[in-house]
């Protein structure tokens, strides 16, 4: 049984709907990433399932039980959110931040203990911040940054981890050591991940799983070898571009056919 | 003269309740100066006295227990409310300017009360928090519409753009309708500016219990806030209800405001001021700000209070006018600190 899954879900507004029937099985244990044109869906597909947002129609399944139908704080303990660029109160150190991963593990009566300190510092040190675990989230570099935001995820201690753009306005090198962090939280810890992400060779390079959207629907989901082909790009994103498979890694990428080239063939 | 690779500043800060009992006593200090400062000079030992071995024959603890001590927990009281409420709406709003005065929510509580008492001759004093609640209620709503029809919406610096003019506004209307009333002239101070002088102790009954009440669940919704102040989606990931808890934290900010208010008229710069100077000491975990700005909040006015009486003697400035002569340049201070 897949821990999150959506059932025939709509969402949006009746006369603007953004999604229309999406089902969606999230497998567990795995990089599951989910790619698409811009306003196709992605994000409100994620808050959904995230139970941020409510379905029209349709369920979102967390072990089997409907997620809107649980509390927001049972929901916390089973599943953490990392949405599209989050801000940190100005000042609030590394450590502190991290340290609001364990909210849903507190209430009233059961205050801070021994286990949220080594679940924030075994997030810590998972995250790679040690170094800068006492300054202040401001002064850090925006790859940096991410990491705390993740982290803070981590000390959530969720097998569910769901990451709307988290590789977005960084560089190239941190991107990729970040999806490497995703990667190996899926196949080293067991966790299951659904990403949201926009570049395109980094999903074919990271998903165990992909799953790409249009228009509000799931149009393809499959392995990477499978569905990430020059075809389904153009009916997907309309891009004209070259699937190559990079003899190094053995991985697939997407090499885009600019108009420049076109017109250089349409010359000749 | 190069320092190799100078590692940026770890700040170390005070992240517990370990200060808690410093501030406590500089607060128990204050107070009995507080008690003791006055027209007639009180030595502290006689102000000691008048609690541990009370003498109603004695005249001068007659005068601390029937005239100073009224005085001196209306400004604990009203001081911890106006710094607490400043520090919850700066979290919430995730705004560093929000502060019930500068949002317009003190304003709008003394307008409420001028316009119910000048103009409808209202003289039960029960009525008084409920119209400062209901004005401070309005104020907040038309500081928030206004914002909201601000293109781009209610971002940190329309509310706080609509907040002044509402203010600025709401004064302005003040002062005209005490100066078209001569009798009620006297009371310009209080309404206009904030005063501790001359306070009626029976409002600290009405409003008393309620306010600690508010104390109370401030901070101890104040870890909430800190979640809260990271975004609404990411509150919600962490499990956060964002829609009651920003209801609860409302509640909490115009009883605090409101009862400060007829307490002691609209104080301005102690909400504003003191979150961000506790911040300095504490970081920015509302888990700490709130419970220390309530403390330092209460020291400050005390503090204030006592500059504002002995001053120029014999007479008194109000006080709300010393909490913007020192708040002002203070917060500039700060300004300039932050962005350094």
């Amino acid at each position: 049984m897949s821990r999150l899954e959506a059932v025939g879900i709509d969402a949006g507004y009746a006369d603007a709907p953004i999604l229309d029937a999406v089902d969606l099985l999230v497998p567990d244990g795995k990089v599951t990433v989910l790619v698409g044109p811009n306003g196709c869906g992605k994000s409100t597909l994620l808050k959904t399932l995230a139970r941020i947002l409510s379905p029209c129609r349709g369920q979102v399944l967390l072990e089997g039980k409907d997620i809107h139908a649980l509390n927001t704080r049972a929901v916390a303990a089973k599943l953490g959110l990392l949405p599209q660029g989050p801000v940190a109160p100005e000042g609030l150190t590394v450590r502190e931040l991290v340290s609001q991963g364990r909210y849903p593990h507190q209430s009233l009566l059961r205050q801070w203990t021994r286990a949220d300190e080594e679940a924030v510092e075994s997030a810590i040190e998972t995250a790679g911040i040690t170094q800068f675990a006492d300054r202040s989230v401001d002064t850090l570099s925006g790859g940096q940054r991410q990491r705390c935001w993740v982290a803070m995820v981590l000390a959530q201690e969720t097998r569910l981890i769901l990451l709307d753009e988290p590789t977005t306005f960084l560089d190239l090198k941190v991107q990729v050591d970040l999806m490497d962090l995703f990667a190996s939280l899926a196949h080293d810890r067991g966790h299951t991940l659904l990403i949201v992400l926009h570049e395109l060779s980094l999903a074919a390079a990271y998903a165990d799983y992909l799953v790409m959207m249009k228009d509000g629907k799931i149009v393809s989901a499959g392995e990477p070898d499978d569905i990430f082909t020059a075809e389904r790009l153009k009916h997907v994103f309309d891009l004209d571009a070259s699937v190559l498979r990079d003899p190094v890694s053995g991985r697939l990428v997407c090499v885009p056919v600019g108009a420049r080239r076109r017109i250089v063939e349409a010359a000749q | 003269m190069t320092v190799a690779a100078a590692p940026s500043p770890v700040r170390h800060t005070a992240r517990s309740w370990s200060s808690v009992p410093i501030l406590l006593a500089v607060l128990v200090g204050l107070f009995l100066l507080h008690i003791a400062v006055g027209a007639k000079s009180l030595p502290l030992g006689t102000v000691v006295d008048a609690f541990f071995a009370f003498n109603s024959k004695n005249f001068d603890h007659v005068i601390v227990f029937n005239l100073r001590l009224p005085r001196a927990v209306i400004a604990i009281v009203v001081g911890a409310s106006l710094a607490l409420a400043g520090a919850l709406m700066q979290g919430v709003t995730r705004n560093p300017l929000a502060d019930p005065a500068l949002l317009g929510l003190t304003s709008g509580a003394a307008f409420a009360v001028v316009i119910a008492t000048s103009v409808y001759g209202l003289a039960t004093m029960a009525l008084l928090p409920w119209i400062a609640m209901a004005g401070a209620l309005g104020a907040a709503a038309i500081v928030y519409i206004i914002a909201r029809l601000v293109p781009g919406g209610a971002t940190p610096l329309s509310m706080t753009l609509a907040g002044a003019s509402v203010s600025a506004f709401l004064g302005a209307v003040i002062s005209a309708i005490h100066l078209l009333n001569q009798e009620t002239f006297e009371n310009l101070r209080v309404w206009l500016t904030g005063s501790l002088a001359g306070r009626d102790v029976t409002m600290l009954y009405y409003v008393g219990p309620p306010m600690l009440a508010a104390l109370l669940a401030g901070i101890l919704l104040a870890p909430r806030v800190t979640v809260l102040a990271m975004g609404d989606d990411v509150a919600q990931g962490l499990g956060v209800r964002t829609g009651p808890l920003k209801a609860q934290l409302l509640a909490v900010v115009v009883v605090l405001t409101a009862g400060a208010v007829a307490l002691a008229g609209p104080l301005g710069f102690i909400g504003l001021v003191i979150p961000h100077v506790v911040r300095l000491y504490v970081g920015s975990d509302y888990r700490w700000i709130v419970p220390y700005a309530a403390l330092a909040g209460a020291a400050y006015l005390l503090g204030v209070d006592i500059i504002a009486r002995v001053a120029i003697p014999p007479r008194e400035i109000s006080t709300g006018i010393i909490t913007a002569m020192i708040g002002a340049p203070l917060f500039v201070h700060l300004v300039r600190r932050r962005t350094r």
